[in-house]
Formats: structure tokens, C-alpha cells, sequence
């Protein structure tokens, strides 16, 4: 009986697709209390005064508190995760972020106060009664104009909204490979910034009992217990014995639900003063300005080539986007998860980059799916494929010359990852054969013939993902560990729970981790249950994000079967009075080796809840813990085709054909990586053309605040994707696996700007900034020669 | 969503009470458009009153020449019905280009039209085809009935019944959609008479226009190579993050274009 490779059909859909899920927003508490939040309407103000008496008069109104009455209570900033250094050693700058504005307000939907009611119409209602004085300050929006002398300053003590000025890499080896280098091909690139749209807005309800003096918050989070630790030690003083976070189901978070929110402190502190739970539920309109945002990158990227178009070197300079605050992982977006990545596919011998952060009048920018290696991706596939173009090489061949063969793994890059395993050459090869590659001039040809511009686009990619060793990240900047936990609790009637500090929000751990646990113990799958997403119940957790989930928490998983397996054999050995050592597990059974004696993972299970025969020194109970800090990142990497065509006269692009190969190590469960794909290539492609937040340079208002104008991929907006995968096992974890959750949402805009770029090539376009919008093309076809006029 | 009372009245009379006693009061069809903007609390009725209990306004009638369709006849309907479908195949095409299957489902005729979205795809339709719109007071016609930005010819309490619309076999809409909100970003209805053409724009402008020229040209020269020198001015289009005047107004040209050669 063995389902790991089978597309076992996703366990926690029924409960999904019936509607019986229960997502923060179900769970009511007794007596519960509704919060409203009050949002800055403008980007950049003074907070003047706030006059809440009349709305704390209002009708159901039970309190309205500001930014000062936390500060007076002690509450702390929403603290950040991880410090980055300036090339010149000193610490990036972090300014205090209170979970509500006091007395300076710094981008559209900062929160400025709480209406706490009976029901939320209530508090809504008082919410208009509220008076804030504001003393309406310019803004910046954009993070180049953001470092000019001139720009207005986010925070008074940060000099020109620098945060961190941070480097990676040999700069003088650099300098002088291109120094010889027989050409040099230079681009400059917007990595658009991007609202992340979780299906299921935010939500928290705060509850204090008064009795215990313990505190439990509900939120929409990714990881429950980084939730607990930020906001129990740093934010509310709370201690973490008295103090249980859990996320229950969540509707999808791609990174924007890993940080730790000021609603969620502002309803759990205003639970413990008022005495009673009280719940918050974003609307859509607030997620779009408080959700933190993706990307939002200004990138200058030279390659040097060698006369044999062999890559010599990589020069970037990034001006990254923080929004107006640090979120909680913010600062090793656009360093350590997006410097180290430069190398790509590629042996380039020397790489340097320097990215400088910005503060300005925005929502804060974080991870979000992919996070940094889309960016580097983009920037790394977009010159190759120029080079390619200025060279008049064919890009699928200059990447076949350039690529790291695959014999020459364990290969150390020159930006410090050091990538254990890979074939790049197999994927490329697998994309460009399913996608006929060699047949896309006819195409091109024939679609000419019906007026439209057909293109063709390759990238290639890496990831570093089964987010990491701790040391590495420590020394790095993290202020945390990222090893992951499981707890396997065999019950006497060898039925297992697994306790897992991973979390499910939509990935399928439910199915996943069971396929795991019922091969390796060789029990049914029905018995087994995984358990996620509450302090109170799991082991010490790091949840989920970067692609971490099976690679480091199903070894965990696995780390944790393995000590139940062992102590089961004590047990086993004992009861077929045989050593220990001769006995044998396999297929749910513990047998003395050579003989058909054998004991059931159950028959040994109850023995160790009813020990009346039992061996003299072991402890009763079959409930094992274990942590897995991993040996180093997993790199699934692999190879995408699309292939557009574009409509000259109107701008519309269709997208014809997607097609990807990739390397995810070995699977476990191939209908939940083909989903995992399918929603990353989604929303890659979602970038590429229609995702786009737009902020008014002027006046620092969102101006793509909701679906009537901020563009999502809908099912009709796609194609139908050909998917293969190619397996080269991970080296250092037991299960060879790797990680698919970002892969589609890394790979597909550099694809598809590649294609659009080749479709628009006869008129002589080098470049198109993301996304691609209909009106975009139409004035880059414009702006150069028609070929179908010339014909 | 402020508070507000809502009622569902039996009949037209009824409703005429209503209206009469309660200046703040609005009427409720599909809620399409009514019921995001009370959420963002951008309208304040004292009351709603639903239309859905009136079975007179709901339904298509096959009238000979012409097709009645009921003010409260769902997008849907009007997509599906074999009666338009037959005699106004362009109408049924466009009300499936309307939103998405939710949208078209909740949404009616009489609440598009009177809302009267610059962006909206019916007004189009309604002007080219010459249509005429039913109210519980007169008949109006089209091209009398969209007066401007969300603005009609509708008085206080006067509410849309029906249109009429005469079937026409040669008519086409070609919709340029927005790739976020799916309403036009410019949308062309053609429609062609045995004397005449017509030709409506939606989406371009505050409010949806005819393009004379091009109605004169193609009534000469019922071809796409007709229109194919007559440029639309950008000014007075609309200009937003999705598309510029002058975009819009290459668009207009372009969609006319195909709305012909659509026609065959
Ligand atoms: C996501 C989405 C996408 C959409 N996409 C499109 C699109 O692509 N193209 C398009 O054309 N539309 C689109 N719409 C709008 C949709 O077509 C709505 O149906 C339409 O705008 C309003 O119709 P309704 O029946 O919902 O009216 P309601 O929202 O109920 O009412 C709209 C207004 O009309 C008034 N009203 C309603 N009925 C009458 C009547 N009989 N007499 C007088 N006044 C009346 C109401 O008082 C209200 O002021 C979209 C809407 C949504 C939510």
C-alpha cells in the first residue's frame, strides 16, 4: 500500500467545497465585541487632534481608542524580523511602527483609531462621528523619486528615506571582468509592485479570560506561533504561556499572511481592557491598503559577455520599495532572497549587487509568492534573453551554453548559496520540445498572415526555498530560526495524529503529510489526522512560507515517525522476546528479521498505553516530537515557454500556449504540485500583463483600491498549461524533495515578457515593462515601424 | 451600508406611494450596482424598494417586428432567450459579454439603464437599435433617453417598464473590455437599416454617443473600408488608468470597424 507518487484527491476539499470550512471570520465568541478600524485617507499628514467623544456616545459604542492610549498602555511597535546592514556596516535604520498612528500618519489606510461596538454597524456608524484633525503633508510614492534631495521625508530622522544601502558580492572581480568582457548588454527594468489578494481578507478576534489571565488570538496567519512570539514579547507583553494565536482554516496568504499585523495587537490588547472578545474582518477595499504589498523594484542590470557569449559577469543595482514601514520580513526581500538568487542557472563567475531600500508613502512591502526570486528571475532571463538578441544567438541556445552542467553539482555560487542539485539542460530540453520551439517561425509566419504579431519567450529559473538553515539566516540578519516541528501521537488503537508547526492555507498539507505518514507506517490514510494552526496544540512552529513546507516540515514529520518506529521496536523486540536489533519495520508491521513473528504498529501501540508486559526502562506512550533545522536551501528550478500573440491594431495580447518543465526533486503527491503550478503560473502571468497597483505620484493615493481597478487573472485570461516535471532529487533531506509552492509566480513573467518582447522584436522593441497592458503595447507598437504596414 | 427600510411592494401603485412619501427612497433591481455602492456607503436611501415582486416587468415578449423585454428581465434571460436570439441575435450576443455569470444573472435591463455606467454595454445597444424605453409615465426614445454621465430622462418616481426594441437581423457590438472591472473600455454597436445605419458608442465618452459620420458612410458604403478614414476626436473622451482619449478614440475606429466586417 503505498500512495506517496499517487494523486491521492485533496482530503480537506469536501470540507472546503461544502462550505464547512471554519475560517476566522465563522467563529463568533460569546459575547463578542466588533471592532472598526479608521484609516488615513491621505498618504502623508500630521494627526493634528482627534476628537472622539461623540462617537464613544454613540449608540452599542463601548470604546474608541488612538494610537496614544496603547502608547500609554505600553504597547509596543509592530516589530521587524530582520536586520540588514548597510555596505558600510552600520544597521539599516527602523522606525517605530505603532500598531495606530499617533501623531503622523504615512500612507493611505494607516490606521488612526478604533471604534469598538456592540455590532459592526454600530461601530461603523460611529466611526463617521469620529473628528481627526489632519495637516495634509506632501508625499512620495515612487522609490526612485523617493532618494532625491528633494523628495519628502517619511520619517524626519531617516535622511533621504534610505533605510539600508546593501551590497552582495566581489565588486572589483566584477569591475574587471567587464573591463575585458567582448560585450556588455545593459538594461533598466520596473518590477511592478503588486497587491497579493489572499481570497479571504484578513480577520482577528482578540479574547481574554479573565479567570486564567489568558489570552487567545484568532488571526489569518501563516505561521501562529511567529504571531505569538512578535506579538506576545515585543508588541503586548504578554507572556507566552498565557498567550494561544490560532489560525484555523485560511483562505490562501501568499506571504502577505506570514506578518504580524497591527489589528491583530489592537483587538487582542482591547480584548484584555474591555474584558471581552473582540473581532475585526477586513473588508475587501481594506486589504488593498493595509495587506502588505509585493515587488516594487527599479533595477539598472549590465551583463558582460565573453567573445564565445560565454557569461562573465553580472552588475545590479535595485531600488527597492519598504512602503512606509518596515513589515516583518521586509528587509531580506530584495537582499538575501533576491541577491543570492543572481546567479540563476548560470556559472557566471563574478555577480554584484547593491540594492538600496526606500521608505515611502505606501502601503509596506513584504514577501509575497516567490518573494525576491521573482525579481531576480526577471532581471536574470530579461538580459539573457537581450544578450541573446544583440548577439543573434537563438536564447534557447545561449542559455544551453551558459547553463551549470549537470555533473558539476554541489555548485557554489559566487552570491553564497551553494546549489546541491539540478539539469538544467533536461528541463530546457523538455519545455522547448513540448512547446514545439523549433516550430514557432511557421507560427510566426502564419499569424503574420492574420495580422498579428506572434512571439515566443523561454525563461529558465532557480529558487532557493525549503526556507533555511537557521545559522546561515542568522548570520544573515534573521532574528529567527527556521527549522520546522512535528509531533506523531500514535493512539492505543494505532490511529496517528500528527501535530505539525507547518500551516495549511490551501497547499494540502492535510493530504500531503497523510500520504507521508500512512506510507512510512503502513497504515491506512483515514487514520491519520494532521493538526496545524494552534499554539495550544502543535510543537513550537515557523509555518509556512517560501516552499518550506514539505521539504523542512515533512522531514520533520519524517524525523519524528523515525523515533516512534524506534521505540516501537524496544517494545516489539520485548513482546517477540527477540533483540532489539533484529527487528524490522516495514508495511505497518514490526517483525523479527527472518521470521514470518510480527507485531502490528497497533498491537504495539496499545502495549505502550496498557504496559503490563513491558520492557523494565522505558517510558509508556508512543508520542515522539521532533525538530529538523535544515542542512542548507532546496533549489527546484526549471524551464518555461509562452507564446503570444498580440492584436497591433487594439494592443490585445493572448497568450497561446504556457508551457513548463520543472525540477521539484521528488513528489509526493503530483495533482496538488500540478495545482501548486497552475495558481503560480497564475499569478506570474497575473504580473506580467494584468497586476498592477498604481499610486498617484501627486497626491500618494491608491488609485487601484479595488477589483474594478486593479486587474486579477480570471480563468479566461489563461491558457491551458502544459505541465512535466523532471526529478532531481534534493541531496540533503531524507524525502529528495524540493518545494513547488512559488515556482509558477517566478518563472512566468520572465517568460512571458520574453515572449511579447520577441513578438514586438521585427519593429525593433527591446524591452517592455510589466504589465503588459493592451494600451501599453499599443503605444510601443506605435511608437516604432509597422512590419504589417511595410507588407 | 447605512441603515434603511426596504420594502417589496405587489404593484406599480404601490410603488408610486412609496416613492411619492419618501423623497430619499430608491428603487432596487438587480443590486448590482445599488448594493457595492450602499456598502461603500457612497448612497444613503431611506428606503429600498424592491422591484422583484412585479411580474409584469420581468419577461421578453415577441411582439411582431418589434421584442419587449421587461425592465426587470435578467442579463441572462436576455443572453438566452430564443426570442431575441432569433429576432436581435447582436442583443442576445451582447448581453453575454455583460460582467461575469454572477453578474448577469442578478442584473437586469431596467437597472442598467438606468444607472446609465459611461461604461455600461445596453445604452449602446438601446441607440443603435433605435429602441424605446417604457416608463410608468411615457414612452422615450433612446436617443432621447441617456441625457449624461449616470443621467437619464427619468423624472423622480418615474420608473422603467420595458424596452422595446424592433428586431433587426444586421447588427453587431464589438466590446474592447476592461481587463479588470470587464465593462467597456470602449464598446460599438452597429446596427443597419434598410435605410440607415446607426452607430453607438459606449465607454468612450461620459455618456454613449452616435458617430454620424461613420452612420453616413456606411449607409452609402456598408463596408469596413468605409469608416476607415474617419478618426474620432479624443477630446471630451474619457481618460483613466486604463486608457487614455486617445487611446479610446483609436479604439472607437477599430471596434467600428470590426462591428462591420462582423456583420458580413
Ligand atoms: C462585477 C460587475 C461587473 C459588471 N460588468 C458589467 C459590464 O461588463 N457591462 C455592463 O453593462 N454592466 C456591468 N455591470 C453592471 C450590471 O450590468 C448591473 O446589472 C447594472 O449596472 C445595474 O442593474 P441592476 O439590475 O443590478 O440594478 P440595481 O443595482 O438594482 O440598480 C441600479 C440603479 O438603477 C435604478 N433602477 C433599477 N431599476 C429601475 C427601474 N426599473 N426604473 C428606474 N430605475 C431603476 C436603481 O434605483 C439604481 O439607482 C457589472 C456589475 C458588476 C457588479
Amino acid at each position: 500500500m503505498t500512495t506517496v507518487g499517487a494523486p491521492v484527491r485533496r482530503r480537506e476539499d469536501y470540507r472546503f467545497l461544502t462550505g464547512q470550512g471554519t475560517y476566522t471570520d465563522d467563529i463568533n465568541r460569546p459575547n463578542q465585541l466588533y471592532a472598526y478600524i479608521l484609516r488615513s485617507p491621505h498618504a502623508h499628514a500630521r494627526i493634528d487632534g482627534i476628537d472622539s467623544a461623540a462617537a464613544a456616545k454613540a449608540p452599542g459604542v463601548v470604546a474608541v481608542f488612538t494610537g496614544k492610549d496603547m502608547a500609554a498602555d505600553g504597547v509596543g511597535g509592530l516589530p521587524c524580523g530582520w536586520l540588514v546592514h548597510s555596505k558600510d556596516g552600520s544597521p539599516m535604520k527602523e522606525p517605530p511602527h505603532p500598531p495606530l498612528a499617533i501623531d503622523r500618519v504615512r500612507h493611505v489606510g494607516d490606521p488612526v483609531a478604533v471604534v469598538i461596538g456592540e455590532t459592526l454597524a454600530q461601530a461603523r456608524e460611529a466611526a463617521d462621528l469620529v473628528e481627526i484633525d489632519y495637516g495634509e503633508e506632501p508625499a512620495v510614492v515612487d522609490p526612485a523619486e523617493a532618494l532625491k534631495p528633494t523628495a519628502p521625508l517619511v520619517f524626519s530622522d531617516v535622511p533621504g528615506n534610505l533605510c539600508y544601502d546593501w551590497s552582495l558580492g566581489d565588486l572589483a572581480a566584477v569591475d574587471a571582468a567587464f573591463a575585458r568582457a567582448a560585450r556588455i548588454v545593459k538594461l533598466d527594468l520596473v518590477n511592478n509592485r503588486l497587491v497579493p489578494n489572499a481570497m479571504e481578507p484578513r480577520a482577528a478576534i482578540g479574547e481574554f479570560y479573565r479567570a486564567t489571565g489568558e489570552y487567545t488570538l484568532f488571526t489569518t496567519s501563516q505561521n501562529p506561533h511567529v504571531i505569538r512570539l512578535l506579538m506576545g514579547a515585543f508588541v503586548l507583553h504578554i507572556p507566552e504561556a498565557k498567550l494561544r494565536v490560532v489560525a484555523p482554516d485560511v483562505g490562501g496568504g501568499f506571504g502577505s499572511k506570514i506578518y504580524h499585523y497591527a489589528e491583530e495587537a489592537i483587538v487582542t490588547w482591547a480584548a484584555g481592557k474591555l474584558r471581552r472578545p473582540v473581532k475585526w474582518t477586513a473588508e475587501r477595499s481594506e486589504s488593498f491598503m493595509s495587506d502588505a504589498h509585493g515587488r516594487d523594484h527599479v533595477t539598472h542590470v549590465e551583463l558582460a559577455l565573453d567573445a564565445d557569449a560565454k557569461f562573465l559577469a553580472l552588475k545590479v543595482s535595485t531600488i527597492a520599495n519598504m512602503g512606509a514601514y518596515l513589515s516583518t520580513f521586509a528587509p531580506c526581500i530584495p537582499t538575501y532572497l533576491y541577491g543570492t538568487l543572481l546567479a540563476g542557472t548560470y556559472p557566471t563567475p563574478a555577480i554584484y549587487v547593491e540594492t538600496k531600500a526606500v521608505f515611502t508613502h505606501t502601503v509596506p512591502v513584504d514577501a509575497y509568492r516567490g518573494a525576491g526570486r521573482p525579481e531576480a528571475t526577471f532581471l536574470l532571463e530579461r538580459i539573457v534573453d537581450l544578450a541573446a538578441d544583440e548577439l543573434g544567438i537563438d536564447p534557447a541556445e545561449l542559455r544551453r551554453r551558459n547553463f551549470i552542467p549537470a555533473d558539476a553539482f554541489p555548485y557554489q555560487t559566487p552570491v553564497a548559496l551553494q546549489y546541491d542539485s539540478g539539469d538544467y539542460q533536461t528541463t530546457l530540453e523538455m519545455a522547448t520540445s513540448a512547446a514545439d520551439y523549433a516550430g514557432c517561425e511557421e507560427r510566426r509566419r502564419a499569424a503574420m498572415a492574420r495580422g498579428k504579431l506572434r512571439g515566443i519567450g523561454i525563461a529558465t529559473y532557480i529558487e532557493a526555498c525549503g526556507i533555511a538553515p537557521s545559522a546561515v539566516v542568522g548570520s544573515l540578519g534573521a532574528r529567527a530560526g527556521l527549522y520546522e516541528s512535528a509531533a506523531i501521537r500514535v493512539h492505543p488503537t494505532g490511529s496517528v495524529t500528527v501535530m505539525t508547526g507547518s500551516h495549511s492555507h490551501g497547499q494540502g498539507h492535510e493530504t500531503t503529510f497523510s500520504q507521508l505518514v500512512a506510507d512510512r507506517l503502513g497504515i491506512p490514510i483515514e487514520n491519520v489526522e494532521i493538526v496545524h494552526g494552534d499554539t495550544a496544540k502543535i510543537p513550537y512552529g515557523m509555518g509556512t512560507n517560501g516552499s518550506r513546507s514539505l521539504a523542512v516540515g515533512g522531514t520533520a514529520i519524517v524525523k519524528a515517525m523515525d523515533k516512534v518506529i524506534a521505540k516501537g521496536k524496544k517494545i516489539a523486540a520485548h513482546l517477540l522476546e527477540a533483540a532489539e536489533a533484529d527487528i524490522e519495520f516495514a508495511d505497518g508491521k514490526f517483525t523479527v528479521a527472518g521470521t514470518d513473528r510480527s507485531k502490528t504498529l497497533g498491537e504495539v501501540a496499545l502495549t505502550a498505553y496498557v504496559p503490563h508486559n513491558y520492557p523494565e526502562d522505558l517510558e509508556p506512550g508512543l508520542d515522539e516530537t521532533a525538530f529538523y533545522d535544515p542542512k542548507n536551501f532546496t533549489f527546484p528550478s526549471g524551464a518555461y515557454v509562452a507564446e503570444v500573440e498580440i492584436d497591433p491594431e487594439t494592443g490585445r495580447l493572448e497568450i497561446v500556449n504556457f508551457t513548463a518543465a520543472d525540477d521539484f526533486g521528488n513528489i509526493i503527491n503530483p495533482m496538488i504540485v500540478a495545482g501548486q503550478v497552475h495558481g503560480g503560473l497564475a499569478q506570474g502571468i497575473g504580473q506580467a500583463v494584468l497586476e498592477g497597483c498604481v499610486y498617484d505620484k501627486a497626491t500618494g493615493q491608491l488609485l487601484t483600491g479595488s477589483y474594478n481597478d486593479y486587474a486579477m487573472p480570471r480563468a479566461d485570461d489563461l491558457p491551458s498549461f502544459r505541465l512535466s516535471t523532471h526529478a532531481t532529487p534534493c541531496t540533503h533531506n531524507p524525502l529528495g524533495v524540493k518545494g513547488c509552492g512559488e515556482a509558477g509566480a517566478i518563472g512566468a513573467p520572465a517568460a512571458l515578457t520574453n515572449a511579447i518582447v520577441d513578438a514586438l522584436r521585427p519593429l525593433g522593441v527591446r524591452h517592455v515593462d510589466m504589465p503588459a497592458t493592451p494600451e501599453k503595447l499599443w503605444r510601443v507598437i506605435q511608437q516604432h515601424r509597422s512590419p504589417l504596414a511595410a507588407e | 451600508m447605512y441603515e434603511f427600510n426596504y420594502h417589496k411592494p405587489a404593484s406599480l401603485d404601490e410603488i408610486a406611494n412609496l416613492l411619492a412619501a419618501n423623497d430619499e427612497a430608491k428603487l432596487l433591481a438587480g443590486g448590482m450596482t445599488l448594493l457595492p455602492t450602499l456598502k461603500q456607503r457612497l448612497a444613503r436611501p431611506s428606503d429600498l424598494i424592491d422591484l422583484a415582486a412585479i411580474t409584469s416587468l420581468r419577461g421578453i415578449t415577441d411582439a411582431g417586428d418589434a421584442i419587449v423585454i421587461g425592465a426587470m428581465t435578467r442579463h441572462a434571460e436576455v443572453n438566452r432567450s430564443p426570442v431575441v436570439k432569433q429576432g436581435l441575435p447582436a442583443l442576445a450576443a451582447m448581453a453575454g459579454m455583460i460582467g461575469d455569470p454572477a453578474v448577469r444573472n442578478r442584473g437586469t435591463i431596467g437597472g442598467s439603464i438606468s444607472n446609465n455606467d459611461p461604461a455600461a454595454d445596453y445604452p449602446s445597444a438601446l441607440v443603435a437599435l433605435n429602441a424605446t424605453v417604457h416608463t410608468t409615465k411615457r414612452e422615450i426614445a433612446a436617443d432621447n433617453f441617456f441625457t449624461g454621465m449616470f443621467e437619464t430622462a427619468l423624472e423622480p418616481a418615474e420608473i422603467v417598464t420595458a424596452v422595446r426594441f424592433p428586431k433587426l437581423q444586421i447588427a453587431n457590438y464589438q466590446k474592447f473590455r476592461n481587463p479588470a472591472s470587464r465593462y467597456a473600455i470602449v464598446g460599438v454597436f452597429v446596427a443597419r437599416f434598410p435605410n440607415a445605419v446607426r452607430v453607438a458608442v459606449t465607454g468612450a465618452g461620459p455618456v454613449v454617443f452616435r458617430v454620424p459620420e461613420m452612420e453616413a458612410a456606411l449607409t452609402q458604403n456598408f463596408s469596413p473600408d468605409a469608416i476607415k478614414d474617419i478618426t474620432i476626436k479624443e477630446d471630451g473622451l474619457n481618460s483613466d488608468i486604463h486608457a487614455s482619449a486617445e487611446y479610446r478614440a483609436h479604439l472607437v475606429g477599430v471596434m467600428a470597424r470590426r462591428a462591420v466586417a462582423a456583420c458580413g
